[in-house]
C-alpha cells in the first residue's frame, strides 16, 4: 500500500522487553520512571496489554473459584457470601479490566501504524488515561478485604441491591469504577482525535483498515454511553451517602429507573466489547485467505448499524421488569433487527474465505474459531431476543452461556487473534508456533467444554449467580467445571508463548505475513520506537 | 517531533475534535441526570411503573357499570428495620367499574420509640395504575407513631369504567418504608443490625 517505506533507524534485534527497547537515544528516563513517564503510543499499548492480560488471570482466579465452588452440589470450599463477591468481582474485572483495555492496549499500538501516524494525538493523555486504570483496580480489589466484603451484587450492580441492602465497600466501587470510566473516555477521546486528524496525506476514511474504522465507531459509543455510567453511579453514591432517593421506592424512587439507565449504558457496553473485535478479524481473515475483504463498505455501514441500533434494544435485558405489550415487542424485534448487519459481516467474513488460498498459523486459528464461536453466541442470543422465550430464560445459565460464548471465544479469542497477528511486528519474532497451536487447540476445547454444558443446563432451569443447584444439574456442571480449569490452565501456555516471542525466536521480516497488505507491514520489525516521522505516501484503496 | 507538530495545521483539527467530543461527554452526561425527571414524567402520562397519584383525585361520574366484576386485592409489606405493621382485613374485593369502595388499613408502631414511615403504592398490572383513581388515601402523606401507638386509616378509591376489559384483577401493594433524616444510609444501617449481623 504504502509507496515510500520511512528510513528505518534499527536493524532487527533481540533486547528483552519490547520494541519500546528499540535502543534509541529517545527514552528520556530508565526504569520505572520509563514506564510512569512514557508518552509514546508503542509504550503506552505495551502497558496496556500487559495490565489486561493480569487482570484477565485475576478474573480468571476468581472464575476458577466459582466454577470449583459449582463443581459438585452443595456448599464445599466458600461461603455463599464469598460467592457473590467472586461473580461479582470476576465480571467487573473482565469487562472493565480485561477486554476494554485490551483493545485500548490494542488501539493505542496499531492505530497510529495502520493510520501511518507518528504517535496518538495526545500523548500525555493517553498515559494519564492508562495510570488512571492500576489506581482504580487496586481499589477494586481492596474491597475485598473491606469489612463487609467486597461487592456482593452482580457486575449489573441492580439497585436496590447495590445501594440499600449494599456492603460498605460500594462507595469505593463507585470510585473505582469513576476512575475506569474516566480512563476510557480519555482513551476514546485520543484515539477519535487520532483517527480523524492525523490520517497519513493521501488516506481517506474509506481506506482506513477495519480495525481503524471499528474503534473509530467503538470510540463514538464509549464517549455516548461512558457519561451515562457516570451518571448512574453517581446517583448511587448520592443514594447512599446523601439521603437522595433516585433508586429508594421509599423517597419516591425508582428501583427499574436504574435498570433502565444501567442498560441504556449496558447494551452500547457490549458492543464496544466486540466491534473492536470485528476489526482485528476483518483484518486478520484477508491476510491468511490471500483475498481482500469481501464488502469493504458493507463491513463499515454494517459496524455503524450495530452502533446506532445498540441505543434502541436495551430494555430486553429486563423483559420480565413488567414492560408494557408494545415495550416487549418494540424491544423484541429491534433486537432481532441487529443480526442484519451482524449477518452482513459473518456472510462477508465467510465470502473473504471463499475459494481463498488459506492457511492456518494462529492468528488465523483464533480468528477462524471467533467466526464460528461468535455466531453461536449470535444464535442464542437471537432465542434470548424472543421476548416470551425471554421469560423462561432470564436469569439462567443459558443468558451465562449466551454472553460468555460472545465475549470469551468472541472478544478474547479476537484479542488473542490480534496478539499472535502482531506480536512479530511488536518484537521482530514470529510465536513459537507449536505452543501456539497447542494453545489455541486446548482452548478452543477448553471454551466448549465451559460453556456448552450451560446452555442446557440453562434450558433446565439452573438460576444464574447461586452457589449451590438442584441435583439434576449436577453432571453438565462438572464438565463445565472441568473445562473451566482447562481453559483456565491453557492460558498460562499464552504467557509462556508471549514471553518467548519477546526474549526470542524466529526472526520476522517487516512482512511478517505473506498476505498482510496494511502500513504497518512497512515498518521494520521490530518496529522502532519512533515510526512514521514523515509520514507515508499512501494509494487510494482499489475498490 | 514535538516542534513541526506544534505548528502543523493537524492540531487545530485535533482541538476541534477534542472541544466536540468534550461537549458529547458533557451532553451525555447531562442526558443521564435529565432522564430522571423523563422517566417519572414518562410513567405518569402513561402509568407504566404502577404508581398512582400522589394527591386525592376526584370521582369520574360516568356511571357504574354492574356488568363487570374486577377483583383488587391488598398487599401490606413492611420493611426490616422498622418495627411496624400495616394491616387490612379486606384482603379482596369485588368490585363494579365506576364504583365507590373504601376499606381500611391499620398501622401500629411495635417499636419502643416513635418513628416516622410511609406507605408506597404499586399497582399491577400497572397499565391499571390510570384508571385506579383515590379520592383518600393515607399514602399521600407520611405517618408518625408514638412507641405503641395505632392509627386507623381509610383508602377509598374508584376504579374508572374505561379500565382496559383484559383487566380482571388488580393488585395494590402497600410497601411501609421508614422515614428517615440521612435517607438510604440510615435504612440500610438499620437493615445491617437487623440481618447481615
Amino acid at each position: 500500500m504504502a509507496s515510500h517505506l520511512p528510513p528505518t533507524s534499527t536493524p532487527q534485534h533481540s533486547q528483552p522487553a519490547s520494541a519500546g527497547l528499540a535502543g534509541e537515544a529517545h527514552a528520556p528516563y530508565r526504569g520505572l520512571r520509563r514506564w510512569l513517564l512514557t508518552t509514546n503510543h508503542k509504550e503506552i499499548g505495551t502497558l496496556y496489554l500487559v495490565f489486561s492480560l493480569s487482570m484477565f488471570f485475576i478474573g480468571g482466579l476468581f472464575a476458577m473459584v466459582i466454577r470449583a465452588e459449582l463443581f459438585q452440589p452443595g456448599l464445599q470450599l466458600v461461603r455463599p457470601e464469598f460467592f457473590n463477591q467472586m461473580t461479582t468481582m470476576h465480571g467487573l474485572i473482565m469487562v472493565f479490566g480485561a477486554v476494554m483495555p485490551a483493545f485500548v492496549g490494542l488501539a493505542n499500538w496499531m492505530v497510529p501504524l495502520q493510520i501511518g501516524a507518528p504517535d496518538m494525538a495526545l500523548p500525555r493523555l493517553n498515559n494519564f488515561s492508562f495510570w488512571l486504570l492500576p489506581v482504580a483496580f487496586a481499589i477494586l480489589l481492596a474491597t475485598l478485604v473491606m469489612p463487609g466484603g467486597a461487592p456482593d451484587f452482580g457486575w449489573t450492580f441492580y439497585a436496590p441491591l447495590s445501594t440499600t441492602y449494599a456492603p460498605p465497600s460500594t462507595t469505593f466501587f463507585i470510585f473505582s469504577l469513576h476512575l475506569a470510566g474516566i480512563s476510557s473516555i480519555l482513551g476514546a477521546i485520543n484515539i477519535i482525535a487520532t483517527i480523524l486528524n492525523l490520517r497519513a496525506p493521501g488516506m481517506r476514511m474509506m481506506d482506513m483498515p477495519l480495525f481503524v474504522w471499528t474503534w473509530l465507531i467503538t470510540a463514538f459509543l464509549l464517549i455516548a454511553v461512558m457519561p451515562v455510567l457516570a451518571g448512574v453511579i453517581t446517583m448511587m453514591l448520592l443514594d447512599i451517602n446523601f439521603g437522595t432517593s433516585f433508586f429508594n421506592a421509599a423517597g419516591g424512587g425508582d428501583p427499574v429507573l436504574f435498570q433502565h439507565l444501567f442498560w441504556f449504558f449496558g447494551h452500547p457496553e457490549v458492543y464496544i466489547m466486540i466491534l473492536p473485535a470485528f476489526g482485528i478479524v476483518s483484518v486478520i481473515i484477508p491476510t491468511f485467505a490471500r483475498k481482500r475483504l469481501f464488502g469493504y463498505a458493507s463491513m463499515v455501514y454494517a459496524t455503524a448499524s450495530i452502533a446506532i441500533l445498540s441505543f434502541l434494544v436495551w430494555a430486553h435485558h429486563m423483559f420480565i421488569v413488567g414492560l408494557p405489550l408494545v415495550a416487549e415487542l418494540f424491544f423484541m424485534y429491534s433486537t432481532m433487527l441487529i443480526a442484519v448487519p451482524t449477518g452482513v459481516k459473518v456472510f462477508n467474513w465467510v465470502t473473504t474465505l471463499f475459494r481463498g488460498s488459506i492457511s492456518f498459523e494462529p492468528p488465523m486459528l483464533f480468528a477462524l474459531a471467533f467466526v464460528v464461536l461468535f455466531t453461536i453466541g449470535g444464535f442464542s442470543g437471537l432465542m434470548l431476543a424472543i421476548a416470551p422465550a425471554d421469560f423462561q430464560y432470564h436469569d439462567t445459565y443459558f443468558v451465562v452461556a449466551h454472553f460468555h460464548y460472545v465475549l470469551v471465544p468472541g472478544a478474547v479469542f479476537a484479542i488473542m487473534a490480534g496478539v499472535y497477528y502482531w506480536l512479530p511486528k511488536w518484537t521482530g519474532h514470529y510465536p513459537h508456533l507449536r505452543l501456539s497451536q497447542w494453545h489455541f487447540w486446548l482452548s478452543v476445547i477448553g471454551v466448549n467444554l465451559t460453556f456448552f454444558p450451560m446452555h442446557f443446563a440453562g434450558l433446565a432451569g439452573m438460576p444464574r449467580r447461586i452457589p449451590d443447584y438442584a441435583l439434576q444439574f449436577a453432571d453438565f456442571n462438572m464438565v463445565t467445571s472441568l473445562g473451566g480449569f482447562l481453559f483456565g490452565a491453557s492460558q498460562l501456555l499464552f504467557v509462556v508463548v508471549v514471553v518467548r516471542c519477546v526474549r526470542g525466536g524466529e526472526r520476522a521480516p517487516a512482512k511478517a505475513w505473506e498476505g498482510a497488505e496494511d502500513l504497518e507491514w512497512s515498518l521494520p520489525s521490530p518496529a522502532p520506537l519512533h515510526t512514521f516521522e514523515t509520514p507515508p505516501q499512501v494509494r487510494p484503496r482499489e475498490s | 517531533m514535538a516542534e513541526p507538530f506544534e505548528r502543523d495545521p493537524r492540531r487545530q483539527g485535533v482541538r476541534r475534535t477534542v472541544a466536540r467530543t468534550v461537549a458529547v461527554l458533557g451532553g451525555m452526561f447531562v442526558f443521564a441526570f435529565a432522564l430522571v425527571p423523563l422517566y417519572d414524567a414518562f410513567c405518569q402520562v402513561t402509568g407504566l411503573n404502577g404508581k398512582t397519584a400522589g394527591q386525592a383525585q376526584s370521582l369520574v361520574h360516568a356511571g357504574v357499570d354492574t356488568s363487570r366484576t374486577v377483583t383488587v386485592q391488598f398487599v401490606t409489606r413492611g420493611s426490616p428495620g422498622l418495627p411496624w405493621r400495616l394491616e387490612t382485613d379486606t384482603r379482596q374485593l369485588r368490585v363494579h367499574p365506576g364504583e365507590r369502595r373504601e376499606v381500611h388499613f391499620r398501622f401500629r408502631n411495635q417499636g419502643a420509640e416513635a418513628s416516622r414511615a410511609r406507605a408506597v403504592p404499586s399497582v399491577s398490572p400497572s397499565e391499571a395504575s390510570l384508571h385506579l383513581r383515590k379520592l383518600s388515601c393515607f399514602c399521600f402523606q407520611e405517618q408518625r407513631l408514638a412507641a405503641g401507638e395505632r392509627l386507623e386509616a381509610p383508602l377509598v378509591f374508584q376504579l374508572t369504567p374505561d379500565l382496559p376489559a383484559d383487566v380482571r384483577t388488580v393488585t395494590l401493594v402497600y410497601t411501609l418504608y421508614p422515614v428517615a433524616a440521612s435517607g438510604a444510609r440510615a435504612e440500610r444501617d438499620a437493615v445491617g443490625e437487623g440481618d447481615r449481623a
